[in-house]
This record gives C-alpha cells, structure tokens and sequence, in this order.
C-alpha cells in the first residue's frame, strides 16, 4: 500500500516526521533520520540569534514518561543557513523548519531570516514550555497573542506554508486554534510537551532537572495529544491539516492519532526507546494493520473517527465504515 | 515497549544481571550514590568509588549528576558488578566542584549508555591509554585478562607524576606494561602512540623474518584506545597502516545519553556517539570527517580541536 501523503502542496513519502527537538541539530543527523525511513523532518527550534539552553540533567526518563527542559538551545542563524543548506543539496525528504522568538516581531523577524533556506513548512513554536517565564505562556496560550505571531509569520512567509504548534496546556485548544485559522494558520502541530512537570531525587531532596520543571513526553501523554489533535479538527471542520504528535511509538498509535485528524504524525521520544529507526518500524506496522484491515488509501484514515461519529449521529442511520460493530 | 524498568541494580543483584550482555539495562533517570572511599591519583585526578552497579562494560559511560550545579558524561573507571568507580581530571566547572566532594556526599549516576570494547577469548589485545583514559582501560585489561587474552599496554602522559593506574595494570596478569612520557621521566621518550608504532614496525619486521612465531612480538590482533582526539586520530592512521583492527573511544558534548538529543551526532555519518559509540570501529572512524578536526558545543556550534 502507497503510504504517501500530499498536503499544502507538499508530498511526504510516508507519514512519520521527525519531531522538532529531537536529532534535530545537524544535516547528518537529519539524513540519518531520513535514511531510517522518515517522511519529512522537522529542525530544532531555531532563533533569530544564539540562544543558550538550560544545564544538564535535561533530559530524563522512565519507561513511563520523559521530562526535558533543553532550554531551547540554538546557535542562531548563520549555523541554521549551513546545516539546512548542506541538506538542501540533496534533500532526500521534505523539511519543516521550527521556529521560536520571545516577541511577535521576531517570530517573523526569523522567519524571514529563515525563508531563503527554502523549507517545505514553517513551524512556529509558540508553546514550548521551558521558556514560559520568559515566553512560551503568553503565546500559546492565549487566543489573541497566538493569532497575531500566526498573522505577523503569514505576512512575510510568501508560499511557504505555516504550521502552528500547539500547546496542550490550555483550557481551549480548540479556541486557541480557531483564532490561529482565522488569523491566516495553513495547518498545525498538536501538541508540544505537556506539564511541565517535576521529578525529585529523595536522597537529595533536589529536582533532577537543572530547570527544575520540563515538559512531559513519552507514551502516557498519547491520549491527550489524540484528544488534542480531534479538537482541532472539529474546530476547523478538518480544513487545515494536522501534524499529530505525542506518544506515538507505533503503527497502531499513528493510525490512531490519524482518526482522530492528523495527516502526518510526528514521531519523538520513541526514537530513544525504539531505535533511530523507528520510522520505518512504524512504516512496517502501519502498512501490516491496514493490509489486514482492507484499508487501501492511508488518508482514507485522517479524521475518521469524526466521520464515524457524525455517521452515527445522522438521523437516518447509514451502515458504518467498519460495518461489524453495528451488524 | 523496548527500554525496560528505569532501575539502576545493585549489588548481588547487578552481578546477575551484568550476565544479560544482550539486554540493554540502562537508567535514565539519575539515582544518587553516596562516595564510599576517594583515592588521590595525581595532583588533579581522582577516582570516586561508589557502592552500587549500573552493570557497565568497559567504554561505556554514566551521566554524572551533581545536585544543583551540572550533569556530564564520565567513562566507567570499574564496575564489578558491587561497585563502580569514576577517575576523572579536575578541568572544568563542574570536574572541579566534584573534586570537592568528600566521602557520603551524594552523586546521581544514570546509564550505563553506549558501546563497549568487544573482544575474542585469547587475543593479543595493544591497550593504548593517554591521560585519564588509563582508567577505562584498566576496566578493559582487568575484564580482557579473564578471557585468556594478553595485553600490551601502552601508558603515556606528560611526565612520571602524571602516570595513572600503572600499579593496578602491574598487578594483572598476561600483562606487558609500556611507558612513554613526553619528557622522559619515565619509560619511553615521547608519545604512546610512537612508542605503538615502534611494536608494530617490530612485529610486521618479525613477520618478514621468521613468519607468524616467537613470543613477545606476536601480532596483535586489535589495538584499544582511550585518550585525547588527537592521540585518537595517531592510533587510527597507525593501525589502518598496519592493517590491524581498532577500536577508538571518541568522546563529545552530550545531554540526554541515549539518543534523543542529538547533541553528540558526528558529521558526516551522522551517528550518536551515546549510542553507536563512544566505542567506535576505526573503520567507521576513519569515515568520521570531524574526527581530529572539530566537535560541538551543547548550541551545536563548530570547535576547532
């Protein structure tokens, strides 16, 4: 079965994208990512100068859950004009180039420093949360300042489509989103880390992460993520496209995150438990279930949970996609 | 789910399990020590023994975390199953605040990650160890002995006072120690790595002459090595000259430890050296094009070595 899919003018061969934050740092690591069977990649979030990121530990993890707390390091753009130029040359899958600023200004000011680069997709990162003091909260999480980086990204990013990652941390993503689409938003990414959280060394007494808190990944947030990603599609009737991530370690969970209205699944911190090729692990998994399945299109799958729903919900009752369930 | 329980093992238990070679135990989460015995090495190097074993093989790393200042990666000096021991040289902040630590004061330790040194039964094994990489390699000789194999082990440091671990290789068996310090105060006049070269060209001499017999000068079989980069990259065109197999321990900026970040990538190849190193086969060194040329930064940005 072809895997491939198109959206805003762009073909991924498959729907499993590099997360943002993740190997994301270096064009070798981007095509080693590419060559373990990935779809598209997405780059470390990349700012308008040098950012320094947090001490270590930043990174821990159980077989449950993952914190982080990078700090969102970047070496500004000069590094990102060498690293996505050295992988333009022979671009072996799309790339989505994640960008962040601390002001509506800047979030346009990078993108425009970014632009010439040539990125298949912006993807502008308002909700990281290890930088909410500073920046993260006031964007992501309010309706208007989210709509007016989305408004001031859109005005200088020509073609290139924008993508706006979402935080989860909210008590609306729906309204959050909505504000984005009205404000010119071609698609999102749903969602960023959820918490933060903490995690505390008793002998010590201390918290592990030298930034004390730091965004929640891993398999356990799955469920907030597909319940994200089917928000932001009944909001925008499923009119813009989705990258739906969190959680997602296998060919069940993208196709799960599928239904639920996502085109393309972004794959994160599984890469540590499964294996940097997780992509083509997934590939294989998705491709078995759906032969099984007699699905025969992967995007006959975007937001099929919603259809079955309104199906079920019509007043004269049609038979179901799945059928068996209602026999 | 392919990552099992989060669980730094102890003691009886470690010892069990460090038997699972196959099964990557690994703790991802820090858990904190406390220092049971501290040993003065040199002037700047100690070794900090710990009561507790993360089933580490000798190459691998641990993340070492001090509460409240800074988490780094450190080779395994020892790990016996019961107790893990670091060596480590007080040069940078966060060496240097651990160099103040005293007996009981508490240390995370999270891993172990990465490759390690792999071996045959009965091999004639060249030790190359410069500066605090005698520590790992001692790990390496004392585990290599155990499966019949006989090592020659070149020690090299900038002079006598900074030789490491010569008493603790002396002791083991099968064992031909070979100093060289940069001003002669010991042993051979110069680098390890001459002194290296000067065995091989007597072995593949050897070779010519009499074929593949007589003792001490029998061929090795591969070369280890454990040191600055630029020591490193001596022993990689070494040994590809001699067309003796090697296996270098590179060594780079690192956050997570297992993969995820992305920090310790190597160009071109664009391997983790958390997870396919930091024990790498000279033939994917000798395609590491940064390697003896640069590394970078916890930003991602270029240093010259």
């Amino acid at each position: 079965m072809n895997l491939s899919q198109t959206l805003l003018g762009v073909t991924f061969a498959n729907p499993t994208i590099l997360a943002s934050g993740i190997m994301g740092i270096t064009a070798s690591s981007w095509r080693l990512v590419a060559e373990n069977g990935a779809g598209g990649i997405t780059t470390k979030s990349l700012w308008l100068k040098e950012h320094k990121g947090h001490n270590n530990p930043t990174i821990i993890s159980t077989e449950h859950w993952t914190l982080n707390a990078v700090g969102v390091p970047d070496a500004g753009p000069e590094k990102a004009r060498e690293e996505i130029g050295d992988f333009m040359k022979k671009k072996p899958v799309p790339l989505i180039a994640n960008i962040i600023a601390e002001s509506v200004e800047n979030f346009a000011a990078t993108a425009e420093a970014i632009l010439p680069l040539k990125p298949d997709f912006f993807e502008v990162n308002i909700s990281c949360p290890n930088v909410e003091d500073e920046f993260g909260k006031p964007f992501a999480c309010s309706a208007p300042a989210a709509a007016a980086v989305t408004k001031a990204v859109k005005k200088v990013s020509g073609k290139t489509p924008v993508l706006i990652k979402l935080s989860p941390n909210v008590d609306s993503i729906a309204a959050i989103a909505d504000a984005c689409a009205s404000a010119g938003a071609d698609g999102f990414t749903v969602i960023n880390t959820v918490g933060p959280g903490m995690a505390i060394d008793l002998r010590s007494r201390m918290p592990i992460l030298a930034n004390k808190v730091g965004g929640l990944s891993g398999p356990g947030i799955k469920p907030i993520a597909v319940k994200c990603v089917a928000d932001v599609f009944g909001v925008t009737k499923g009119a813009l496209p989705i990258i739906g991530t969190g959680g997602i370690y296998t060919g069940e969970d993208a196709i799960e995150i599928m239904l639920a209205g996502a085109s393309l699944v972004g794959i994160g911190t599984a890469v540590g438990d499964r294996g940097v090729d997780v992509f083509a692990k997934i590939c294989d998994e998705m491709q078995l279930w759906c032969t099984n399945e007699g699905v025969d299109e992967i995007s006959s799958l975007v937001g099929g949970m919603h259809r079955e729903l309104s199906q079920r919900n019509a007043p004269t009752r049609k038979p179901s996609r799945s059928g068996r369930t209602r026999s | 789910m392919h990552q099992l329980a989060s669980r730094p093992v102890q003691g009886e238990l470690g010892h069990n399990l460090i038997t699972m070679s196959s099964i990557p135990l690994q703790s991802r989460l820090p858990k904190t020590y406390r220092i049971k015995a501290i040993k003065q090495e040199t002037e700047m190097v100690r070794t900090y023994t710990f009561d507790g074993s993360l089933g580490a093989r000798p190459g691998q790393f641990v993340m070492l975390w001090l509460p409240g200042i800074d988490e780094k990666p450190f080779s395994v000096a020892f790990d016996n199953g019961a107790e893990t021991k670091i060596t480590f040289f007080a040069v940078g902040p966060m060496s240097e605040e651990l160099s103040q630590c005293c007996v009981g004061d508490l240390v995370g330790l999270r891993g172990p990650f990465g490759t390690c040194y792999e071996w045959k039964h009965g091999q004639h094994i060249a030790l190359v160890a410069g500066g605090y990489g005698a520590a790992p390699m001692y790990f390496v000789a004392a585990e290599t002995v155990h499966h019949g194999c006989t090592l020659e082990v070149f020690v090299g440091a900038r002079s006598k006072e900074h030789l490491l671990y010569l008493e603790e290789l002396e002791s083991l068996p099968h064992v031909s120690l070979h100093v060289a310090t940069n001003d002669g105060s010991m042993g051979f006049k110069g680098f390890n790595v001459q002194h290296l070269g000067k065995m091989l060209e007597a072995v593949q001499g050897k070779k010519r002459l009499k074929g593949n017999k007589g003792g001490d000068l029998d061929p090795i079989d591969q070369v280890f090595a454990c040191g600055p980069e630029m020591m490193l990259k001596a022993v990689s065109e070494l040994t590809a000259k001699y067309k003796i197999p090697s296996q270098l321990s590179l060594e780079r900026y690192m956050k997570c430890g297992y993969g995820l970040c992305g920090n310790c990538v190597v160009d071109p190849l664009g391997i983790r050296l958390c997870c396919e190193g930091p024990v790498v086969k000279n033939d994917a060194c000798m395609k590491i094009e940064e390697f003896g040329k640069y590394h970078r930064d916890a930003l991602g940005k270029k240093h010259a070595f």
